[in-house]
């Protein structure tokens, strides 16, 4: 793609742009080249992945600057032989990733499913298109499920970040593989077909990252140590149980640290609008409008989708208020919202499913008619 | 929306090989360049010569809150098919830039909307190149606008247009040149 080759040069310019000390260095990228740089900005050492359609610069921009960086870049003969390669490169204790779309994420499942057995990092990125099946290439949320489930077999959990923004999703794959590492398990960053094709002004920089532990489980050669297994078959009695306590106290700890959420104007509202990624900038276009019509209406934004902010969107619905969930689904997320809420506050959906955007007018028409709805 | 600037939704729509892509490109890099806020937004389906192809840009002052565009401030159309599409969804009081090479006559629209019709492709064959035809328009759209100067967009050429394609850097110049010579004298 001739945009990938455009873009190394560029981030060059913004660097000596920011060298001679001018104060724009914002580059513009889509969604999809921004997630890539940002990856190997991470210090991501292998990727692994096969096109599809709407993330196909993902893997282009891929092929062309993991060479450049003396990385590694397989283009694999489909998305299982992928993430099986990520399974490999993360074992031996290199920051690995892959990403696909929708049906992609599905073949993947298996290989997430032993990832997170065998308690290895890895970043994957799903850019979401419509379905079931094959369903098309439009814009969608329709995999809240899948990736907030755990998605393959098995009583496991993986990190679920959903960014909302081209620079977001830059900041959200530094954090990912933070993550990943931190808590030896696989992160999956949920973006959407108008996130990854969208061009916004973007900073690329290396954000200071965590204080990781070391990788000493890591398969590097066992010359001169004990020999490590990395293995997610556990036949002994008892044994995948205790692998599976030690799990759940990890993501306890993650759910009590890791949440991240944003909200606006929740004190004074009556209605509170959650929605995530994409959808929430269509629902922050909707309230804005709203506010300035009088009408009191606030948003929950979740970031990470699990952990899911329950505590937060609890806490709001400790007064009486009404909750719209907006979705590009016909509701997946609006579940952890009624869990949240715990039938304190009523809560209503409005989503469109199979590749259909909601536009700003429809969110504010909906937001109208619970006014009238309240004021009754 | 006055106390917080301006925020102006744009859509540009023609067949694809007209370069609607790049035209929506470069106005996002000219507005990035001028310190603005921007988002562009490709239709990116199975797009291919001879198809419909669109794009949605947002210029803003402040942070962009939605990047997909239902009525916009401003339509650039190449083609009759993308004036019938969009066309209606145009706000009143907006602004039409149409190529009116491939679209007959004036289209019936609401009266508060300035409507500018220019032979984009003929003027870009007068510059030597008649896929320049995409930046005659946006040179229209930019000067009449008045947002943003068609200087800046001159700058932001050499990073919007991949490299092997550079040498096209003269023509696209004098085309943007062209379209905002015809959006201040009409002619």
């Amino acid at each position: 793609m001739s945009t990938a080759v455009n873009t190394s040069k560029k981030k060059n310019e913004a660097q000596k742009q920011k060298a001679s000390g001018e104060t724009d260095h914002r580059i513009l990228m889509c969604g999809n080249e921004a997630l890539a740089e940002s990856a190997i900005i991470a210090g991501c050492d292998a990727y692994f992945g096969y096109p599809i359609t709407p993330q196909n610069e993902v893997t282009a921009y891929m092929s062309k600057r993991m060479p450049e960086e003396g990385r590694v870049f397989v283009q694999s003969e489909s998305e299982l032989a992928a993430i099986n390669m990520v399974f490999g490169a993360s074992a031996t204790g290199k920051r690995t990733m892959t990403s696909s779309s929708s049906p992609g994420v599905s073949l993947m499942q298996e290989g997430i499913s032993y990832l997170a057995g065998a308690e290895l990092p890895a970043v994957i990125v799903n850019v979401m298109r419509g379905g079931p099946g094959l369903g098309n290439i439009a814009p969608s949320q329709g995999d809240y499920f899948q990736a907030t489930r755990g998605g393959g077999h098995g009583d496991y959990r993986t990190i679920v970040l959903g960014p909302s923004s081209v620079q977001e999703l830059v900041d959200c794959m530094q954090l990912a593989f933070d993550l990943a590492d931190q808590y030896q398990m696989p992160v999956i960053v949920l973006a959407d077909g108008i996130l990854g094709q969208m061009m916004e002004p973007v900073v690329l920089e290396k954000k200071p990252g965590r204080k990781l532990p070391s990788k000493d489980w890591a398969l590097t050669g066992a010359k001169g140590r004990q020999q490590n297994i990395v293995r997610s078959l556990w036949l002994a009695e008892g044994a995948l149980e205790r692998l599976n306590y030690k799990l759940q106290g990890r993501y306890e700890q993650i759910q009590k640290d890791e949440v991240l959420c944003e909200q606006y104007g929740v004190e004074d509202a009556d209605i509170v609008v959650v929605a995530y990624g994409i959808a929430a900038r269509i629902v922050r276009g909707a309230v804005t409008i709203a506010r300035e019509e009088g009408i009191k209406v606030g948003w929950i934004r979740p970031v990470t989708l699990w952990p899911f902010p329950s505590e937060q969107i609890s806490k709001a619905a400790d007064e009486l208020r009404i909750f719209l969930t907006v979705e590009l689904s016909m509701g997946q997320m609006v579940e952890d919202v009624k869990l949240a809420i715990s039938g304190k506050s009523p809560v209503v959906f409005y989503g469109r499913p199979g590749g259909g955007v909601p536009t700003v007018d429809e969110v504010l028409d909906k937001i109208r008619q619970l006014t009238t709805k309240r004021k009754i | 929306m006055a106390a917080n600037g301006f925020s102006e939704e744009v859509v540009i729509a023609g067949f694809g090989g007209q370069g609607i892509m790049l035209a929506g490109k470069l106005l996002a890099q000219t507005a990035m360049k001028a310190g603005k806020e921007v988002t562009y937004m490709p239709s990116y389906g199975a797009e291919v010569r001879g198809g419909t192809a669109n794009c949605m840009v947002v210029i803003a002052e402040r942070e962009i809150a939605c990047p997909v565009v239902g009525n916009p401030d401003s339509l650039i159309v190449m083609n009759k098919a993308s004036l019938a599409k969009f066309g209606p969804r145009l706000k009143k009081g907006g602004l039409l830039i149409m190529n009116s090479s491939l679209i007959d006559g004036r289209p019936e629209m609401d009266e508060s909307i300035e409507i500018i019709a220019l032979p984009a492709d003929e003027l870009a064959v007068e510059l030597g190149n008649k896929k320049a035809a995409n930046m005659v328009a946006l040179g229209a759209y930019i000067k009449k606008r008045g947002r943003l100067n068609i200087e800046t967009a001159a700058d932001a050429l050499p990073e919007t247009i991949a490299e092997r394609y550079h040498k096209t850097l003269p023509v696209n110049t004098a085309a943007l040149n062209r379209g905002a010579e015809f959006a201040s004298r009409g002619s």
